[in-house]
Parts: C-alpha cells; sequence; structure tokens
C-alpha cells in the first residue's frame, strides 16, 4: 500500500517536472536557445497568484489567469528585450549567458519587492481528494489535479502543433529557420509564440508547484527548473512527448530512490541516471538524432 | 527602425541593470544610514572624547537567509542606539557597521577585510555557522574579539578569542533529548532533518546519542538537502509507518512549515517538537497557524514573553523595523550588552589596541554574568560556550506559551 502512495507522490512531483519541461524543450526546439529564466518565470506565476489571492484575496481563478497573462507578457517581452538582439550573436553562449542573467535579475527583484521570508501559498484546488482502504491511502486533490492537468496539457500541445498553421510554422522554424523565412514564414513571430506558450506553461506548472508544495520563495523555481531541465534533456530535448516521459520518469525515480535507497542520495541517484542515458543514448530517449550535413 | 529598436533595447537592459544595482544596494542603503545615523550622534555627543567604540557586525543582509542576517543587524543598531542615548560605553559613544555576506564564507571573509579597514574592534558575528567558520580563521590571526550571536556549529568556538550567545547545536540536541526523556513526550520518536546543514545534522547527531539514555527510541531518521526541499511525502510516510508519535524537526521554520503542511494533507499528527530554528514559524505569511497547534520548541527567545526586557525590544524593534524580531535579533542584541558590560567591568578605552581589548574581554567574559533577552543568567568559560537554561515553549491558540 505504501508503494502505491509513493508512486501516486512520484507521479504528481513527475507531472510538475512535465509540464515545466514542456516549456524547456519548446523553446529550445524552436529558437535553439536554452531559456534558463524559465525556472523564475514559475516563481513569477506563484507570486502573481499569491498577492491577488492571499493579499488581495481574490479569486483563484482570477489569480491564475492573471498569472497566465502576467508570465506570457513576461516572456515575450524577455524575449524582445534580452534574447533576440542576441540571436544572430557569434556565439550562442551569449544567449545562454543573458538566460543566467535574467534568471538572477528575476529572483533578484522578487528579492526586492516581496522579501526574503517565505510565505505560505494556498492550495488553487480545494478539493481535498480521495480516500481509498479506510483513509490509508489517500490521494490528494492536487495530486490529481496536476497530473490530469499535463495530461491535458500534452494533447492540446500536441494538436496545436500538428493541426493548426501556426503549429506548422513552429515546426517549420524548428527544422531549418532560413529556409522558413525563405517560405514566407515569420520567424520572428513564431518565436514569440513559442515563448509565450512556454511562460503560460510555466505559470501553470508554478500554480501546480506552490499548491503540492505550499512554500513561496524568489528562488522557488531555480532547483524544479534544473530538474525540469534535466528530464527534458533525458526525454530528448525539442521533443515533446520526450519532455512528458522525462518529466514523469524523474519525479518517480527521485521519490522512490528517496523512500528504497537513500533520503539524502536520491538527487545523485537521479543525475546518475541522467549520465547513463546521455552516454548510451546521447540525444535522450525520443530526440531526433540531426546528422550535420557539411 | 533598426536603430530606433536596438535604442529601445539598450534602454530596457539600462533599466535591468540599474534595477538589479537598486536591489544589491538595499542592504547598502541600510547599512549606510546605520553608519550615518552613530556618525551622526558621535558627531553630535561625543565630540568632547573623540574617540568611539566600533562594532561591525556580518550577516547575510540579502539572500534566502536574510530574515536572521537583517534581524542580526538591525538589532545591534538598536542596542548601539539605546547605549549611545544613556551615555556610551564608559563615556565614550559606539559606532556600528554591517556588512553583508550573502550567507558566503568567502563574502564574509571580504566583509570582515572591509570592516577592519573602516576600524573595527569587536566583530558581532558571522550571523551564520559556516560563514563564522570562515571568518574565525582571521580574527584569530588578528587576535580580534569575536562574540557571534548565533552562529552555533560547534567548531565555531574552537579559537580562544570567539565566544558565542547562542546554544551550540550538540548542546540543543542533548536538551531535547533530555527534555522529551523527562517529561516522557512519546517512546517512538521519528526525526527529519536537513543532512546538507550543519547545523541541522550536528544537532541531529547528539540528539540520536542521548535517545537510548533517555527511554525513548529513534524509529525513522530521515534527510533532506537543500537541492530537494520541497516534497516531504516520503519522510513523512516512513515516518507515520514506522508509528513515530513524536517528530523531531531539528531544522529552520520554513521547511518545518512545508511539513505542517504535508503531514496535515496526509492525516498525519504526531507531537511536532522543535529547536530555535523553528522560532518564526507563525510570522510565515498567511501561513495556516492552525497548524502549528501543540507544536512544542526549545528556545531561548520568545516574542510573545511578558517580561519588562523583551516587551521594550520587540517594541522598538516594531516601531523602527516594522516586524517582529526573531531569536537571531534577540541573540545580537544580547551580544552588543555582554560586551558593554565586559567593557565596563575592564575599564577598557576605545584608544587601547584591538589585540589588547581582545585580550581584555577574553578575560572579563568568564568572570561576569550577564542578563540579557535570552537568559537571566548568562555565564561563559574558557571554551566560549554559554551556559544558559533553554526554555520550552508549546503554541496555543497562535502564541507561545510556556511548556511548564
Amino acid at each position: 500500500m505504501s508503494f502505491l502512495v509513493y508512486l501516486i507522490n512520484g507521479l504528481s512531483l513527475g507531472s510538475i517536472y512535465a509540464i515545466i519541461a514542456l516549456g524547456y524543450t519548446m523553446v529550445y526546439g524552436i529558437a535553439k536557445m536554452l531559456n534558463f529564466a524559465h525556472g523564475d518565470f514559475i516563481m513569477v506565476g506563484c507570486y502573481v497568484i499569491f498577492t491577488i489571492c492571499s493579499t488581495l484575496s481574490g479569486n483563484t481563478f482570477v489569480g491564475i489567469i492573471a498569472a497566465v497573462i502576467l508570465c506570457t507578457l513576461l516572456g515575450v517581452t524577455t524575449e524582445k528585450v534580452a534574447y533576440k538582439p542576441l540571436r544572430g550573436a557569434a556565439s550562442p553562449l551569449a544567449v545562454l549567458i543573458t538566460a543566467i542573467g535574467v534568471s538572477y535579475f528575476l529572483e533578484n527583484l522578487a528579492l526586492l519587492i516581496f522579501g526574503a521570508d517565505i510565505k505560505s501559498f494556498s492550495s488553487v484546488v480545494a478539493w481535498q481528494g480521495l480516500s481509498f482502504a479506510g483513509g490509508d491511502l489517500k490521494i490528494q486533490g492536487v495530486t490529481i489535479v496536476t497530473i490530469l492537468t499535463s495530461v491535458v496539457i500534452l494533447i492540446v500541445l500536441q494538436l496545436f502543433i500538428h493541426k493548426t498553421k501556426e503549429g506548422q510554422a513552429m515546426l517549420a522554424v524548428a527544422e531549418d529557420k532560413g529556409a522558413a523565412m525563405l517560405m514566407g514564414i515569420n520567424v520572428n513571430k513564431t518565436i514569440s509564440l513559442t515563448f509565450a506558450i512556454g511562460s503560460a506553461l510555466a505559470a501553470i506548472a508554478g500554480a501546480l508547484l506552490c499548491s503540492a508544495y505550499p512554500s513561496l520563495s524568489p528562488y522557488l523555481g531555480a532547483m524544479p527548473g534544473i530538474k525540469a531541465f534535466v528530464a527534458a534533456v533525458f526525454g530528448g530535448i525539442g521533443s515533446i512527448p520526450g519532455a512528458m516521459i522525462g518529466g514523469l520518469v524523474l519525479g518517480i525515480v527521485e521519490i522512490l530512490s528517496r523512500t528504497y535507497i537513500s533520503s539524502q542520495l536520491s538527487d545523485a541517484i537521479v543525475f546518475g541516471i541522467l549520465i547513463v542515458v546521455l552516454l548510451v543514448k546521447p540525444t535522450g530517449l525520443l530526440g531526433k538524432k540531426i546528422m550535420e550535413k557539411v | 527602425m533598426k536603430k530606433m529598436k536596438s535604442f529601445i533595447s539598450m534602454m530596457a537592459a539600462a533599466a535591468m541593470l540599474a534595477g538589479t544595482l537598486a536591489g544589491c544596494g538595499n542592504s547598502g542603503a541600510d547599512t549606510a544610514t546605520t553608519a550615518g545615523e552613530s556618525t551622526a550622534t558621535e558627531a553630535a555627543d561625543g565630540a568632547a572624547s573623540g574617540a568611539t567604540f566600533k562594532f561591525g557586525s556580518i550577516g547575510p543582509l540579502t539572500g534566502g537567509a536574510a530574515a536572521y542576517g537583517n534581524a542580526v543587524a538591525n538589532s545591534i543598531e538598536l542596542a548601539v542606539a539605546e547605549i549611545n542615548a544613556n551615555g556610551g560605553i564608559n563615556g565614550y559613544q559606539v559606532e556600528c557597521r554591517g556588512e553583508d555576506d550573502e550567507l558566503n564564507a568567502e563574502k564574509s571573509v571580504n566583509a570582515y577585510n572591509t570592516l577592519k579597514d573602516w576600524g573595527m574592534q569587536f566583530l558581532i558575528g558571522s550571523t551564520t555557522s559556516a560563514c563564522s567558520l570562515a571568518v574565525s580563521e582571521n580574527t584569530h590571526e588578528d587576535n580580534m574579539f569575536q562574540l557571534t550571536p548565533s552562529a552555533s556549529a560547534a567548531d565555531c568556538v574552537a579559537y580562544e578569542n570567539v565566544f558565542r550567545v547562542c546554544f551550540s547545536d550538540p548542546n540543543q540536541g542533548l536538551a531535547s533529548a533530555q527534555y522529551i526523556g523527562a517529561h516522557k513526550l512519546a517512546t517512538k520518536v521519528g526525526v527529519i532533518y536537513d543532512s546538507s546543514d550543519v547545523y541541522s545534522s550536528g544537532i541531529y547527531q547528539t540528539f540520536a546519542q542521548e535517545a537510548p539514555n533517555q527511554g525513548f527510541e529513534v524509529v525513522s531518521a530521515e534527510a533532506f538537502t537543500a537541492d530537494s526541499k520541497t516534497d516531504f511525502s516520503v519522510q513523512l510516510q516512513k515516518a507515520k509507518d514506522a508509528g513515530a508519535e513524536l517528530l523531531f524537526l531539528p531544522i529552520y521554520y520554513t521547511e518545518a512549515s512545508l511539513i505542517l503542511t504535508q503531514a496535515n494533507t496526509m492525516g498525519y499528527a504526531p507531537t511536532f517538537f522543535g529547536v530555535d530554528g523553528m522560532d518564526g514559524i507563525l510570522t510565515v505569511e498567511n501561513f495556516d497557524t492552525s497548524l502549528a497547534e501543540g507544536l512544542m520548541l526549545l528556545t531561548p527567545f520568545a516574542a510573545d514573553a511578558t517580561d519588562d526586557l523583551t516587551v521594550n525590544y520587540v517594541k522598538n524593534y516594531q516601531d523602527k523595523y516594522g516586524e517582529t524580531p526573531n531569536q537571531f535579533g534577540a541573540d545580537a542584541y544580547d551580544a552588543v550588552y555582554v560586551i558593554k558590560q565586559c567593557l565596563e567591568e575592564a575599564g577598557a578605552t576605545p584608544d587601547m589596541s584591538v589585540s589588547d581589548l581582545c585580550e581584555s574581554l577574553k578575560s572579563t567574559i568568564v568572570t561576569i554574568t550577564a542578563s540579557g533577552l535570552t537568559s537571566d543568567t548568562m555565564t561563559w568559560d574558557a571554551s566560549g560556550e554559554p551556559n544558559k537554561e533553554p526554555k520550552a515553549v508549546v503554541i496555543k491558540d497562535g502564541a507561545y506559551v510556556s511548556a511548564e
């Protein structure tokens, strides 16, 4: 029975990683850059919801919508201001460093506005959840909502990319930016759209992350962000189903290794698995092998 | 058009940079006011004597542990302002200055050097264990008197010029185990501790060693690390499965508030028992304090205590900084008065060299009995450890009350 509890906890944690990883992987796939500030978009989303729901005692639904809108704006603005001017830079490192800069900027800004003291987040899911086997097996409402949300997001994203014109444009830009431009695709608009979707996902991930683990601090996005990045690489960066699978595997491995091996070594095991997978399959589980043509 | 766009992005970049600078500058501004105010009082009042005592402090004024560093810096400022208003120490005014170390040992040493250049004579700090440990190498070399308010790791007071106000980690683990044993709170105890933190693991080790002597059994001891401190479901589930009636949490309130919430959602309700790092749990914004009902903690300071000294301190602190002070602040406030008492006892003057002052304080501090916020009677021995009684408090109706 305990095993089932752990497995569900792992699924829940993994689903959150998966939603964050989706944002990482989309931006990487299309803009070919690692947005290290992605984890901090999560944090911004959490603080927006917290401010609206707890400080201004507004409606939870309004809070989530506001967080999604603000994070979307933040993502698009960041892309326009900080990343786009560097897209043509000689070294791809320039934009990577800028992303780290944006990450620190957001963390310090939150520190300045909200202070270093942690705040307790009220769950956006009011439902208490289900109880089985006379209360021995309790599945929290937020766990169920998290898992369902991640599945819905995955399906909607897949449909969007394969069935709509904008989605096809994304695929084209991901394949070959130059050729896409020649075919009349507005590359800048497509990349902005990618950032918008990625950042909106960050806001949703933030709401779920803080509902499951209700402690709010300016650094809350940093570690989940890195783990989700690992999940994205694990699943094959650039692949949407890969990010989903990577996130779920990572979450389950983390919880189960903490349970059955050592509560101290769980991170070492998670990252160890990543190394093994990359050694065996350098492009990740579902990553495509791209042949460099000379 | 191209030009216009790059102009806009440059402006935005400049604005971002300015924002970052303003962010960093915040602590600097605080420090500047501290120094500024003290200098002003000195100019007005200490003109006759000329010399002043210079107290330096180091702590994390920004970053995740800023709550501790700021409490220390603010409380020192408060104590120094009081002392100056009451005629100073041996007739000399006191200046204080706080530097930020961002919880980083290397930066703590840099901060120490900055303070030394400023002319610091005594160091109250560093606020946290790892930083204090690093700085003590330097204070030992310079033979500067160091009194850390809150660095509790055992090794922090290894040098004979370093003393502390707070309890050491081993001491807290021992006291907690003895308290649980003496009051027969439980026979099966679970522990959740932070293995990446010397404070937390230090307390856990002595607690676990003392447990068999106190007639209870540690049935589950689970760790977490600084990088994995969001999900506690596994640790809680294991404690629950092992039948722990009491959960000992030698950790900070930041993680404890999460553990209490998660334990509640999974329907696990043991007695929770914390140490001084738990102080502050009621101040977590938006935290459902009913979850902390019945939580016990050993702490030398509770802001809700009703003695005159505490009431005055808390009131003045709130008036000036708009927050309720925590135990770190109380330790720092006591530290200033302990140094004052020693200086008065020794009849020291600010024109003495740093090394002479250190020698004189070292020999005086072991003879005095101090009374302050964190204890009515505090004494020190040459090891640098304070002797004082821990107080147990329990949270009842959202406030700390004595557990006795």
